[in-house]
């Protein structure tokens, strides 16, 4: 019997490919990694089948399970319109530098007064800021502090506006834009926990403001079958 | 790992010397770690799912200076009065204890979130709206009628007589994660039309009894 040759050398194994494979993924996986921005308060989204994807033009309040309001619009200049507004008509005044720290912070959650405070602090120190978020109140009581109301009136004026160059823009372009996907769209983030009273009095602010075509931020679950 | 290190022995059993070759490889072993370290790091943070939304049209509010307009009779439809983590309903018009309509006082039959519950419910309620969707759907997959057509015999089918109407009522103990479970559930049933609205008194006391 032939002896049986052992081949020598050494036993290893050509990695590149496995390591070319591992360096794609990497790239991809970090290319595509989108990183949240720190929201004020986490939000634990309920579930739904709608496959709607979030719009571009949007206000959007957040109610956390304390029944806390939050505040926040996707259009940085609609924000800074928007701001100028609240301003005047809360007789607060805005540096430059806030107005424009404003305009692209995420939600945020406290009155007037406390606004350019909490507009100054570091975004790591405003998730420990104690709000009792923003003042609201619905119809049937007597409606002195309202402030949730004019955030959305004028958000909403300032968003249609921006809407509006963001669509004659468009239409310049050559492109055929529908007049709908301008118009700003109001989401209610809402966390699983919180008592539907308090997410349908916030919906009864936007019922007075005669906007009644809402969306509820939810995850998508599979549709049955 | 990926190399097993040679030489040390190599020169020993010729005689003639020679220059040294060393291997030009490389040991990929710490990078090959990095990389997979850094491919199980995104591949777990990563969120692929963009969260999405659910459009709710809600009912106008009606000028408080506007004569009060008669309500019109609703026929064929459900109200849903939610709690927590339960779920009641009753159909058609509400009777309560002291004015009770032709069957007497209205009374709350209770369901679940579940797929035999609220579901099979809905399902068997409307009926007209989903059988009209399996018609039209199998005429859309034999492309005998356009996608157009499709949605508009489904939208039509919607706003049709037959159609189940609901109304969603909920109690001070009801979570937004109920409320959007219903809707959903409403939504797989392909109801047209949805109106969240507000509880009425005798409403809330029957669901106090209904708890108890």
């Amino acid at each position: 019997m032939p002896k049986i040759k052992i081949p020598k050398g050494s036993p290893s194994i050509d990695m590149t490919p496995m390591v070319d494979l591992a360096f794609l993924l990497v790239t991809f996986f970090m290319l595509s990694a989108s990183f949240r921005s720190s929201e004020p308060v986490d939000v634990d989204i309920p579930t739904s089948i709608s496959d709607k994807i979030i719009p571009e033009n949007v206000l959007l309040i957040t109610i956390d399970p304390g029944g806390r309001v939050f505040f926040n619009m996707s259009d940085p200049e609609a924000r800074r319109e928007l701001l100028t507004n609240m301003a005047g008509k809360y007789q607060i005044g805005f540096n430059e530098e806030q107005i424009k720290r404003f305009s692209f912070m995420s939600s945020f959650g406290c009155t007037m007064k406390e606004l350019p405070g909490y507009i100054d602090m570091e975004p790591n120190a405003r998730k420990q800021f104690n709000t009792p978020g923003i003042p609201y109140a619905d119809s049937t009581a007597n409606a002195g502090d309202n402030q949730l109301k004019d955030w959305i009136n004028y958000g909403n004026r300032a968003a249609l506006n921006s809407g509006k160059t963001a669509f004659v823009e468009a239409k310049n372009q050559g492109k055929n834009p529908d007049a709908n996907d301008y118009k700003p769209k109001f989401i209610l983030r809402v966390d699983s926990k919180t008592l539907y009273v308090h997410a349908a009095k916030v919906i009864d602010v936007f019922r007075d403001l005669k906007l009644n075509n809402l969306n509820f931020v939810t995850s998508m679950e599979l549709a049955p079958i | 790992m990926s190399e097993i290190a040679e030489g040390g022995g190599n020169d020993q059993h010729k005689g003639k010397k020679r220059a040294k070759k060393s291997s030009t490889r490389v040991d990929m072993t710490p990078m090959v770690d990095l990389a997979f370290l850094l491919l199980t790091f995104f591949v777990l943070t990563a969120t692929f799912s963009k969260p999405k939304v659910m459009s709710l049209v809600y009912p106008a509010k009606l000028d408080p200076n506007a004569p009060p307009v008669e309500q019109p009779k609703i026929n064929n439809a459900i109200t849903f009065l939610l709690s927590e983590d339960k779920i009641y309903y009753y159909t058609g018009q509400f009777y309560p204890e002291n004015s009770p309509g032709p069957k007497g006082p209205t009374k709350l039959e209770e369901t679940d979130f579940g797929t035999k519950g609220v579901r099979k419910l809905l399902a068997t309620k409307n009926e007209y709206v989903l059988s009209e969707k399996k018609i039209y759907g199998e005429k859309l997959d034999k492309e005998q009628i356009a996608d157009s057509t499709y949605l508009r015999h489904i939208s039509e089918a919607k706003k049709n007589k037959k159609a189940l109407k609901v109304l969603i009522k909920t109690d001070d103990k009801a979570t937004c994660k109920n409320f959007i479970d219903l809707v959903d559930e409403l939504k797989i049933a392909e109801i047209g039309v949805i109106a969240p609205v507000e509880l009425m008194p005798s409403e809330f006391s029957l669901i106090k009894s209904k708890i108890k």
